[in-house]
């Protein structure tokens, strides 16, 4: 059977998969909807953050990223999975404690102000947006790849199925789709890193072939003969202030990325609450661990394969031929030697290879069978399909809870609350789609904006509404609409406007340390030079730190 | 019952600042193989191996990322031991809740 054929099957199975699990999961309620009515056991929780988190950029782009960033790419690594351990020691078991449906009801709620709670609606909705474009596009991506469809086809798929499942089930459909999408993915993106390592090195686990093999050493080797600095050279593509910033702005924005914190609404204690975030670090490190070790053997491969080649070696491949068709990859003979020659300066190197190919092309690399590569598109539709729903939950979630419910008609009926939910995540489905067929930019670049916003507005707010129960109303506001405002403009003036990164030459994706840096700054000075919360919000925030009582605080 | 309070009082209060050091203390080491290792001597750390990378190359791309997965796993065990010892744990842990248990917006069986 043909790539494409297999590919048909395995899209078409997995997507069959996640439509019935939406169906079987429909709810009738809010809680179900907004919640999963909290009865989601911490392993599958996890699998779910771990799918939830995974996104089309994870899976497609991450790897090759690293592959052309070298030591530098760890800001990826260390950024995505190093906010997992403020998400689990400082944030997530007291907000699942608090146990109400969204993040802006725990600001609005800690801050008594409705105020706070619009502001950090419109923040949810502003971040999930930012980064949910890149999800349907990355749908569009695999379908326009694996089955030479449109990229616009593509994604009307993905909105149809999106769409069923979420609005149908709400968090709950979304839930026990994302364990099945986090199945699929995982599967998919550790059999070919497995083959490749085998192929290379002959030991299976790329974890370790990539850390005793010779593969990295030889790799520095090529790499210093090519001109290019050796591979594990640390801040070669950044300074090293700057890689600090952008891993602690990814870390600071992981914990406060609300589709992540929403999650831990879902599961039935404050324990599994505390599991659930390591379980969740454990299927996504697995993952996170995998993709340096392909980076590299993508990267060493790629040049061994085909570094001096004549055109006429290189197009006996036949994954280059299929690459080369879609534009991903070209050569062009610029010295008119013969040679096919891999230069650091663009405009002498003969090779233009574009980082998506690096996952994508692996298992034609390993000449792995046609089914692996089906399955390979099939992972990334779940990846970004995954994510995409996590983050349409938050945005209707925003607009129909905080905002419709809470402010417009506190007294609408269950069922009105429902409808309106589901209208909602219907429409930010459209939306979404909107953005993927006309993409407001790279993939990845535009998911790290929403870190730096997470990190300057959520992180600090909700830590400090914990941890420090003098901090009030007027200090959160202030802290927000600093965090952000600073943050905002400096990411908007520096990629839009031409700005120069005037902070310390910090560039704007590692800017959110500092917005978080003023924010908690500005919330702390401000909390102590205005009147102390009322009695009954220290209270609260009393309640929260304690984990008896968890229970009863799912009613709502 | 003032005094019964009181004890309580000073029972939670020791338990939240227990919690708090176990934070610092797992934070630090977070900071540690991240900030630390990976960024900010990721040059004097290169000269050293493990296996055949360097080692903060090594931290950089593999360890920081194990260490976390352990860490957090870590907190959670232990917090279990913190929630016992100062009676705050939820009623029986880990299991399903008792049909008698409040919360009305517990629909995690419904169909």
């Amino acid at each position: 059977m043909s790539v494409e054929a297999w590919t048909y099957v395995t899209v078409g199975v997995t997507f069959a998969a996640y439509l019935y699990i939406g169906y079987l999961n429909r709810v009738k309620d809010t809680g179900g909807f907004y919640v999963a009515g909290r009865g989601v056991p911490a392993v599958f929780n996890g699998a779910a953050v771990g799918a939830d988190w995974m996104s089309a950029a994870s899976f497609i782009s991450m790897a090759g990223l690293i592959s052309f960033m070298g030591y530098d790419g760890t800001v990826y690594l260390m950024g995505w999975t190093g906010g997992y351990v403020l998400l689990a020691l400082l944030l997530a078991p007291y907000l699942r404690k608090y146990g109400k449906y969204t993040i802006p009801d725990f600001v609005g709620d800690r801050y008594y102000s409705s105020t706070a709670r619009v502001v950090a609606a419109f923040c949810a909705i502003f971040v999930s947006l930012t980064y949910v474009a890149g999800q349907m596009r990355g749908v569009g991506i695999v379908f326009s790849r694996f089955l030479n469809v449109p990229i616009e086809v593509g994604v009307i798929i993905g909105m149809a199925i999106v769409s069923f499942f979420a609005v149908l089930g709400g968090m709950k459909g979304i839930t026990w789709t994302q364990v099945a999408q986090y199945s699929v993915l995982i599967v998919a993106y550790l059999i070919p890193a497995v083959a490749i390592a085998w192929v290379l090195t002959g030991n299976p686990i790329p974890q370790l072939s990539f850390t005793f093999s010779d593969i990295v050493p030889r790799l520095n080797e090529i790499q210093t003969d090519l001109g290019f600095t050796e591979y594990t050279q640390p801040f070669s593509a950044k300074p090293m202030l700057d890689v600090f910033c952008i891993t602690l702005a990814l870390m600071a924005g992981t914990a406060g990325l609300p589709h992540i914190l929403v999650r831990f609404y879902t599961v039935p204690s404050v324990r599994s609450a505390r599991y659930s975030a390591a379980w969740a670090l454990l299927f996504i490190a697995l993952l996170y661990t995998t993709a340096p070790a392909l980076a590299a053997f993508a990267r060493y491969n790629l040049i061994d394969s085909l570094h001096g080649k004549t055109l006429e070696e290189i197009n006996e491949y036949q994954w280059v031929q299929s690459w080369q068709a879609t534009g991903l990859l070209s050569f062009e003979d610029k010295n008119g030697d013969g040679k096919i020659e891999l230069t650091p300066d663009t405009a002498t190197s003969e090779m233009s290879v574009d980082r998506d190919i690096i996952v994508l092309s692996t298992p034609e690399v390993a000449r792995l069978a046609p089914w692996v590569i089906a399955l390979v598109a099939a992972g990334g539709l779940a990846a970004a399909l995954s994510t995409a729903a996590g983050l349409l939950l938050v945005i209707s979630s925003s607009i129909a809870h905080d905002i419709y419910d809470r402010l417009i008609n506190p007294d609408a009926s269950e069922a009105k609350r429902l409808m309106v939910g589901r209208v909602m995540i219907f429409l930010a489905v459209i939306v979404a789609g909107i953005f993927g067929i006309y993409p407001p930019g790279f993939v990845a670049q535009v998911v790290a904006f929403a870190f730096g916003l997470a990190a300057a507005s959520f992180f600090p707010v909700i830590l400090l509404g914990i941890f420090d129960s003098r901090t009030n109303r007027q200090g959160a506001i202030w802290g927000m609409v600093v965090g952000i405002g600073f943050t905002g403009l400096y990411i908007i003036g520096n990629k839009f406007f031409g700005m120069p990164a005037w902070f310390l030459g910090i560039s704007s994706e590692g800017i959110g340390t500092i917005g978080m840096i003023l924010n908690l700054i500005v919330t702390f000075v401000v909390s102590r030079l205005t009147p102390p919360p009322p009695i009954e919000i220290r209270r609260m925030v009393e309640e929260v730190r304690v984990p008896r009582g968890a229970g009863a605080s799912t009613s709502h | 019952m003032e005094e019964g309070q009181g004890v309580r009082d000073a029972g939670l209060r020791a338990y939240w600042r227990a919690n708090k050091v176990l934070i610092a203390i797992l934070l630090v080491i977070w900071a540690l193989v991240s900030l630390v290792f990976s960024i900010l001597l990721a040059e004097p750390l290169y000269q050293i191996r493990v296996g055949s990378l360097p080692m903060s190359f090594w931290w950089a791309q593999q360890g920081s990322m194990v260490v976390f997965v352990l860490l957090i796993f870590f907190y959670a065990w232990f917090m279990d031991r913190l929630d016992e010892k100062y009676d705050v744990h939820e009623d029986r842990p880990g299991r399903p809740a008792q049909p008698t248990a409040p919360g009305g917006g517990d629909g995690g069986g419904e169909q």
